[in-house]
C-alpha cells in the first residue's frame, strides 16, 4: 500500500518502549476508593444520578450524559458512594473539579450484561445509542464521545475509510501494543462492528513498524477472520505519526481542511483502545469500566501494562508496581511529549488515561535555560502542521494575537516536535498555549462585552419606544379632552386660510 | 506523594546553540589550516586578534547591559563571528584591522541590535564592508600563495607587519600580490583577454594558486556540516547554483572576456560565504522556499557585483544587501499549513 509523508515530524525521538513492551498485561487489585470524575471526556459534564449514601453495583451508571457531546459514567465494582465533591483531577490546570466517590466492598457485585447476539440483526441507531450508553470516548487521549463520532448517518458525508489508529508513537506507552498483540481477534471483531455500523468499504489498521510481534498477531487474527476489507498496515516510526492529521495524510494522503473533520472527506479515525471498549459493549454487553494502562519509567521498581479500573487512584496502581523509587521526580499523565504533570499521587486514571510515567530527572528536562532564538529555523522543518514556530514565537511573546492567528496558530497539535529541536531550548509549545488561551479568553470577553451592548442597546431603545408611546397615550388623552371640552369646535367647518398657505 | 509539575514536552531537547557553533568551528578547521598553508602565518594573527577583541567586545557590552556574561561568551556566536571575519580579511593585514573589524562587527552589528538573535545584518560581513570602505588599501595586502613565496617570509617578519612595522617596500611587493578576482578586474579593464591573464604566475589551473585548495577545503568542511544537518542544503546549493549557471551564461556567450563558472565558485569568499556565512541562522530566511530565494539573490548580487561593481569580490555586500530583504521573503513564501489551501 502507498504511504504518504506528513511534513517534518521527529523520526529520530527516543522510543523507551524497551521498558515495558514486552510485560502482558496483568489485571490491577481492586482499590478501596473508586474516583470518577463527572468530566472525563470533551464537552459538556455529566450529570450524577446517584446520591451519597447510595450502594451501587459494578457497570451500573452513576452519572448521566449531559446533551450530545457527553458521556455518561459507569462504577467498575460494588460499593458505596461517600462524597460527590470536588477532588483532584488529571487535568493539566490542576485544579480539583466534581467526582463521584465510590468505597468499594470488596464483593465485587456486577450488573448482569446485556449482550447483543448478532450485531447484523440490530439497527445500526441501537448499536450507536449503545455505544453511547457504554459511556465510550476516544481512548487514545482526546476523549471525544465515540458515538456522536459514528453517528454520521444524519451527516452529509458518506464513510469510505475507517481508519484504526495502532500507532502508539509517544515514547513510553505500550497498551494500545499490549492489546493488539493479546486481543487481536477481538479488536478485529470490533473492527467488523464498525464497519457495520459506518457502510465503509474499507478499514485500515495502521501499527508503527517498531513492533513486528504486534503485527504478526493482527495478520494472524485477520486472517482467521477473514474479512477482506480489513487490511493492516506498517507505517514508519516517526512521531507523531499518531496524531490523528498526520495519519490520515500517511494512510491515504489527504488532509483534514483546516476547521473540518475527518468525516467531511469521508474517514473515520479511531484509536484501537476505543476499538476493543466498542466491542466489549456490543458482544459482552459491558459499559466502559476498565482501561489498559502503561506504568512505567526510572521512578517506578517495576513497570506494568495494567487493565485497570477507570477511577483508581494513581498511587494503587504505583503500588502495584512495588513502588516509587528514589529518582522518581515527575509524575506524568500520558506521553511525554504530550501528557501533563500531576501534582500528587491520589487523583486518579480517567477514561483516556493511557500512561502513567514516573520519569527520574534523568529521563525528563527539569529545568530549561532558553537562549534567544537564532532564527534556525528547525522548528518549522520539524512542524507536522508545516507551521512557522518561530514566528508564532515572536509574536505570542510580543501578545501580537491577531498575527499569530493569521499564521494559523491555531492549527498547532501541540505536539512538541518544535520545542525537542530548538536549539536555543525556548519553551515553544507553552507559548502557543499561553497565546491560544489568551486569544479565546479575548474572544470569551468579546462575545460577553458584545451581548451586554446589544442588551445596553436593546433596553434604551425599549425605554425611548416607551416613552414614545407614553408621549403618544398622552398626546391622544390631550386631544380627546380638547374634543370633549370644545365639542362645537369639533364639527367641520372650512380650512383657514392660513392652512392653504401651509400646504 | 506530592511532586513538582512543569509542562510538555518533558524530554530534553536534542540540541543546543553551543553545539552548533561547536560543528561550524570544527567544519571551519580544514580551511583554516589550508589557509595557514597557503598563506602563512598571517591568518592566525588575524584569527587571534578578532577572536580575543570579538570576545572582550561581547563581554563588554553583556556587562554594560546588564546580562549575565558567561553563558552567552560560551555560545560561541562571537568567535564563529570573529573567525569568519578573520577569514574574509587580507593575511598580511595590520592588527588594527581584525581589532577594528571585531569590534564593529560584535559592539555595532551584532549589539546595537539586541545581541544574538535580534540583529538583522551578518556582523561578520557588516564589519568587512565598513574595513573595505574605509580602508581600502590595507584590505588589499594578501600574502602570495605558499607555492610563489619567496624564501625570508619567516613568523617574526610577518609578526613585524602584522605589528604595522612595514619593512622594506621591496619586501612587501615580494611577498604580495592582488588576489585572483582582484586581478582578473584590473587587467580586464586594461583589455587584456581571459586566456592572457591567467598566463599570470598567480593563476592556476582553475582559479588562483592557493585558492583552489583553500576552497575545496571549505567545501569539505561545509558538506560536513550539512551531513551533520547543522545546515540544510537550500542556502549552499542556491547561491553556488545561481552563480554557477549565471557565470555559464556569460562564459559561453564571451568566453574571452567573462572567467570560467569553476573560477567564479574557487575564487574569493564563494565557497566560505555559501556554507558559513550566508547560512548564519539569524539573518538568513527562514522558510524553505525563501532560502532558495535569498541564496540565488546572492549568488546574483555577488556575479553582478563580480563583474561590473566596483569591488573584486561581491559575496559580502551582496550578503547584506539581501538580509534587508529576509523578511519580505520570508513573509511571502510562508509553507502552505496542513489542511490549508
Amino acid at each position: 500500500m502507498k504511504l504518504w509523508r506528513f511534513n517534518g515530524g521527529l523520526p529520530a525521538l527516543a522510543e523507551h518502549k524497551n521498558e515495558s513492551i514486552h510485560l502482558a498485561i496483568e489485571t490491577a487489585p481492586l482499590p478501596k476508593q473508586l474516583i470518577y470524575p463527572l468530566s472525563q471526556h470533551i464537552g459538556a459534564a455529566a450529570t450524577a444520578s446517584v446520591n451519597v449514601g447510595d450502594r451501587v453495583l459494578g457497570g451500573q451508571k452513576i452519572a448521566q450524559a449531559n446533551g450530545v457531546i457527553s458521556a455518561p459514567v459507569h462504577t467498575a465494582s460494588s460499593g458505596t458512594v461517600v462524597s460527590i465533591a470536588e477532588h483532584p483531577i488529571p487535568h493539566p490546570s490542576g485544579l480539583p473539579a466534581p467526582c463521584i466517590i465510590i468505597e468499594t466492598d470488596e464483593l465485587d457485585e456486577h450488573l448482569a450484561p446485556s449482550p447483543i447476539e448478532d450485531f447484523r440483526q440490530s439497527p445500526i441507531s441501537e448499536l450507536i445509542n449503545i455505544v453511547r450508553e457504554a459511556g465510550i470516548v476516544g481512548l487514545g487521549g482526546a476523549a471525544f464521545p465515540t458515538a456522536t463520532k459514528l453517528d454520521v448517518q444524519n451527516k452529509s458525508s458518506n464513510i469510505q475509510t475507517l481508519i484504526l489508529n495502532g500507532a502508539e508513537c509517544e515514547p513510553y506507552i505500550s497498551c494500545d501494543d499490549r492489546l493488539l498483540r493479546e486481543r487481536a481477534e477481538k479488536v478485529i471483531e470490533g473492527i467488523d462492528i464498525l464497519l457495520y455500523i459506518l457502510g465503509a468499504q474499507q478499514a485500515i489498521l495502521a501499527i508503527e513498524d517498531n513492533s513486528p510481534e504486534t503485527f504478526k498477531a493482527i495478520q494472524k487474527a485477520t486472517a482467521e477472520y477473514a474479512n477482506p476489507l480489513i487490511s493492516t498496515v506498517k507505517i514508519p516510526t516517526i512521531y507523531p505519526t499518531g496524531g490523528e492529521k498526520q495519519l490520515i495524510k500517511t494512510l491515504t494522503g489527504k488532509e483534514v481542511p483546516a476547521g473540518h473533520i475527518p468525516a467531511d472527506i469521508g474517514i473515520v479515525s479511531l484509536n484501537v483502545g476505543t476499538v476493543y471498549a466498542i466491542q466489549q459493549a456490543i458482544v459482552e454487553g459491558l459499559p466502559l469500566t476498565t482501561r489498559i494502562i502503561t506504568i512505567t519509567g526510572d521512578g517506578v521498581k517495576k513497570p506494568h501494562n495494567l487493565e485497570a479500573k477507570i477511577g483508581t487512584p494513581i498511587k494503587d496502581l504505583i503500588d502495584c508496581c512495588n513502588g516509587y523509587t528514589s529518582v522518581a521526580e515527575r509524575l506524568i499523565m500520558g506521553g511525554p511529549m504530550m501528557g501533563f504533570a500531576l501534582p500528587t499521587d491520589e487523583i486518579p486514571i480517567v477514561k483516556a488515561s493511557n500512561c502513567i510515567l514516573a520519569a527520574s530527572s534523568q529521563e525528563v528536562a527539569t529545568e530549561k535555560d532558553p537562549m534567544p532564538c537564532i532564527r534556525c529555523g528547525q522548528c518549522a522543518s520539524a512542524c507536522p502542521a508545516s507551521l512557522l514556530p518561530q514566528q508564532l514565537y515572536w509574536l505570542s511573546r510580543s501578545d501580537q494575537f491577531q498575527k499569530a492567528e493569521k499564521l494559523n496558530l491555531f492549527d498547532c497539535i501541540e505536539c512538541g516536535c518544535c520545542d525537542i529541536v530548538c536549539p536555543s531550548h525556548i519553551p515553544l509549545v507553552q507559548h502557543f498555549r499561553y497565546a491560544k488561551s489568551a486569544i479565546k479568553s479575548q474572544r470569551l470577553e468579546k462575545q460577553s462585552s458584545d451581548k451586554a451592548r446589544d442588551r445596553f442597546e436593546a433596553r434604551e431603545a425599549r425605554l425611548a419606544q416607551e416613552k414614545a408611546e407614553r408621549a403618544e397615550r398622552s398626546r391622544k388623552k390631550k386631544e380627546a379632552l380638547k374634543n370633549k371640552e370644545k365639542p362645537t369646535l369639533a364639527t367641520p367647518k372650512a380650512p383657514l386660510p392660513s392652512d392653504n398657505v401651509e400646504n | 506523594m506530592q511532586f513538582t509539575t512543569s509542562n510538555a514536552p518533558f524530554i530534553a531537547p536534542e540540541n543546543s546553540v553551543q553545539k552548533m557553533m561547536l560543528w561550524v568551528l570544527i567544519a571551519l578547521l580544514p580551511g583554516i589550516i589550508t589557509m595557514i598553508w597557503q598563506f602563512g602565518y598571517g591568518v592566525l594573527f588575524n584569527i587571534c586578534i578578532a577572536v580575543s577583541t570579538a570576545l572582550l567586545a561581547e563581554a563588554a557590552i553583556l556587562y554594560l547591559r546588564g546580562k549575565p556574561v558567561l553563558p552567552a561568551i560560551s555560545d560561541l556566536s562571537a568567535t564563529i563571528t570573529a573567525l569568519l571575519l578573520a577569514l574574509s580579511l587580507p593575511t598580511l593585514a595590520p592588527w588594527w584591522i581584525p581589532f577594528v573589524g571585531a569590534a564593529i562587527a560584535i559592539i555595532i552589528a551584532k549589539h546595537l541590535y539586541g545581541g544574538l538573535g535580534y540583529n538583522p545584518f551578518n556582523p561578520a560581513m557588516i564589519a568587512f564592508a565598513i574595513l573595505m570602505v574605509s580602508f581600502p588599501k590595507a584590505m588589499t595586502v594578501w600574502t602570495l600563495p605558499q607555492t610563489l613565496q619567496q624564501a625570508g617570509f619567516d613568523f617574526s617578519s610577518v609578526l613585524s607587519i602584522v605589528a604595522d612595522q612595514l619593512p622594506a617596500k621591496e619586501f612587501i611587493d615580494a611577498v604580495t600580490a592582488a588576489t585572483p578576482l582582484d586581478e582578473l578586474k584590473t587587467q580586464l579593464n586594461l583589455g587584456k583577454t581571459i586566456t592572457e591573464i591567467q598566463q599570470a604566475d598567480i593563476f592556476g589551473q582553475y582559479a588562483g594558486k592557493g585558492w583552489e585548495w583553500v576552497s575545496c577545503a571549505y567545501l569539505l568542511g561545509g558538506l560536513w556540516l550539512m551531513y551533520k544537518k547543522v545546515i540544510s542544503w537550500h542556502i549552499p546549493v542556491g547561491l553556488l547554483g545561481v552563480l554557477f549557471v549565471i557565470a555559464l551564461l556569460f562564459y559561453l556567450l564571451e568566453p574571452g572576456h567573462a572567467p570560467s563558472p569553476l573560477f567564479h565558485l574557487l575564487s574569493g569568499g564563494a565557497i566560505l560565504g555559501a556554507f558559513f556565512i550566508a547560512t548564519d541562522p539569524v539573518t538568513a530566511a527562514t522558510t524553505i522556499k525563501g532560502r532558495l530565494i535569498y541564496a540565488s539573490l546572492i549568488g546574483l548580487l555577488t556575479y553582478i557585483i563580480r563583474t561590473w561593481g566596483g569591488y573584486p569580490d561581491g559575496i559580502a555586500f551582496a550578503v547584506i544587501i539581501v538580509n534587508m530583504a529576509v523578511p519580505t521573503i520570508d513573509y511571502y513564501t510562508q509553507p502552505r499549513v496542513y489542511g490549508h489551501h
